[in-house]
């Protein structure tokens, strides 16, 4: 694989300490990707808005934006005023606070981008050094490409990273949640749980996962590709087992005979 | 800020499926664990009315619905291969609809590159004490359930963990969806100096937090939109009044958060689709209903038909 390219250049900055650094995104896109078509004449389709009374397409140059009320009122904002309202352009990645590691949730995070020293080498190693001795994470804020992002920065395999974190209100609250109830759990059935999952129980490993099915749409494109056509047939859903302890002896079992 | 989505009706399921443990079967539902953002600006025309988003063919300047698109692949310059969302739902491993945990790995041992977004699972008819029992389980131990499965023509990498009897499936990246510092071409840290490490200690212990505060995260980019349109609700300028109490239009049912709808589903005992008839559903719920039970055939599908397919889908 080639070096990649910078995404965008920014300087980390925290107290008085500044650190240039180059932004690689960590995620390469491998997805299949699909166009939508018109089904009778294959041509991509484009989205237009219509208004839903006349059934008229409206040209975005002529759509202004709208934030509704509760009561149904509608404020209108034209793109002027938004642009007025677009942040600061800045290459600040300001840390407004250190957490100790695992602070941050795994609900938050969004995207991880790798960090590279932008110039000066040194300062980036002497931040690598500092966040691995004081075992703890930033959280940063940085404005790119006219949007606010939230951020973590910490060290992964003694680089710098920098992961964007969901804005709060994305994220839905569990602690407003009530989980399923009912009456007490039966002791047995737990046990045998936890030692049938204690048996599957195994460091995590992410190369022994491979997106298979990735492949077979590819096959399938070329077979259709071709002119070859292709059968279908529906996937049934298993029933819920009904007799608990039974299916948890049987796979324990199973499982130990294994080795 | 976010583009609006269609019209909003009850939140439906992403996904309707099975999760194995050993030879326990427990049905599940997927929600999405992350809601549109809290500010949300509709594109409109200058009267106020909102505006809706519709496929269009260029070659014949025609609106689309629906039924009139497929999904087509490049293959060559205007050349695209169609694949109808039932061929890819064909060609998926025979055990598609179940997630089958196998491995159990120690939550903390994955990596937060790995998570990409989450899903809230509700248990399925009959499925309460399993779930109750995996989520209790998984919790104990520390553990996440780790498999791959396929839905809508896409393989995921998921981990189901456990928390506060609530069980989630984060979806995580696959390894070759990940970059690594050497393969961005990163050079090996070089070796620090000294005092430099010190006054960055020194900074770093300056900001010190022991906790995230949510407050943190919410978007000043939404904060700072909202100042405008208090004032403009304040003066009255370009503020649009309905011209009667709005009434719901057609095929737009009254709008409930998913947070209701997620409370429903955690706490009832047995299945009662949200307490509302399959026919009092509009054309549009059950054609989510029908994709989250990837039911084949159904952008063909009259409302009947829907009814019916479902109904033997999920054995009610």
């Amino acid at each position: 694989m080639s070096p990649a390219r910078a995404i965008w250049k920014g300087v980390v900055c925290f107290g008085e300490a500044r650190v240039p650094v180059k932004l690689y995104s960590a995620v390469e896109d491998r997805r299949v990707h699909f166009r939508l078509l018109h089904r009778e004449d294959h041509v991509p389709v484009s989205q237009v808005l219509v208004n839903p009374k006349t059934d008229e397409v409206v040209p975005y140059a002529e759509t202004l934006r709208g934030y509704r009320t509760e009561d149904g009122r509608v404020v209108l904002l034209d793109p002027q005023e938004l642009a007025e309202l677009a942040p600061e352009p800045s290459r600040d990645i300001r840390i407004h606070a250190f957490l100790p590691l695992g602070a941050i949730d795994h609900r938050w995070f969004a995207r991880p981008y790798h960090l590279g020293p932008d110039g000066d080498p040194g300062a980036h190693a002497a931040l690598c050094a500092a966040l691995e001795e004081t075992g703890r994470e930033g959280l940063a804020r940085w404005t790119m490409r006219n949007k606010t992002y939230a951020g973590a920065l910490r060290l992964h395999q003694r680089h710098l990273m920098l992961i964007s974190l969901r804005p709060a209100e994305e994220v839905v609250p569990v602690d407003a949640l009530e989980p399923p109830g009912g009456p007490e759990l039966d002791r047995k059935e737990l046990s045998l749980a936890h030692r049938l999952m204690g048996l599957l129980e195994e460091e995590f490993d992410p190369s022994r996962y491979r997106d298979e099915y990735r492949e077979r749409v590819l096959e399938l494109i070329a077979r259709k590709a071709k002119g070859e056509s292709v059968e279908v047939e529906p996937v049934p859903r298993p029933p819920p087992s009904e007799d608990l302890m039974r299916a948890l002896e049987e796979s324990l079992e199973a499982e130990q005979s294994h080795g | 800020m976010a583009e609006d989505e269609e019209e909003s009706y009850v939140p439906q399921p992403f996904w309707s499926g099975t999760i194995a443990f050993g030879l326990v079967s427990l049905p599940v539902d997927l929600y999405v664990a992350h809601r549109g953002r809290a500010l949300t600006l509709h594109r409109v025309d200058e009267d106020g009315t909102q505006l809706r988003r519709r496929y269009f063919c260029p070659r014949d300047e025609e609106i689309l619905s629906k039924d009139e698109i497929v999904r087509g692949h490049p293959v060559a310059e205007d050349r695209h291969v169609v694949v109808e969302d039932e061929e890819l739902e064909g060609i998926a491993p025979k055990k598609s609809r179940e997630i089958d945990l196998r491995r159990f790995v120690a939550v903390s041992d994955i990596d937060p590159m790995y998570f990409e977004r989450a899903y809230l699972l509700t248990p399925g008819e009959g499925g309460v004490k399993p779930y109750r029992l995996l989520a209790r389980t998984m919790e104990e131990e520390g553990l996440a359930g780790v498999a791959t499965f396929v839905m809508r023509g896409n393989e995921y990498l998921v981990a189901i963990l456990s928390e506060k009897g609530i069980l989630r499936a984060e979806v995580l990246r696959f390894a070759d969806e990940l970059r690594s510092p050497a393969d961005v071409g990163l050079p090996e840290p070089a070796e620090p100096d000294r005092d430099e490490v010190r006054r960055f200690t020194k900074e770093i212990r300056g900001l010190q937090e022991d906790e995230l505060d949510r407050e943190d995260l919410i978007d000043p980019d939404d904060r700072r939109l909202m100042d405008p349109i208090r004032e403009k609700l304040r003066t009255g300028k370009d503020v649009v009044e309905p011209a009667s109490r709005r009434e719901p239009e057609e095929g737009e049912a009254e709008v409930i958060d998913l947070m209701e709808v997620l409370k429903k589903r955690l706490g009832r005992e047995s299945r009662d689709e949200g307490g509302r008839d399959l026919q009092a559903w509009t054309r549009e719920e059950l054609y989510d209903r029908a994709r989250a039970l990837e039911i084949p055939g159904r952008s063909r599908m009259t409302k009947a038909e829907l009814i019916d397919s479902i109904e033997k889908a999920t054995g009610s």
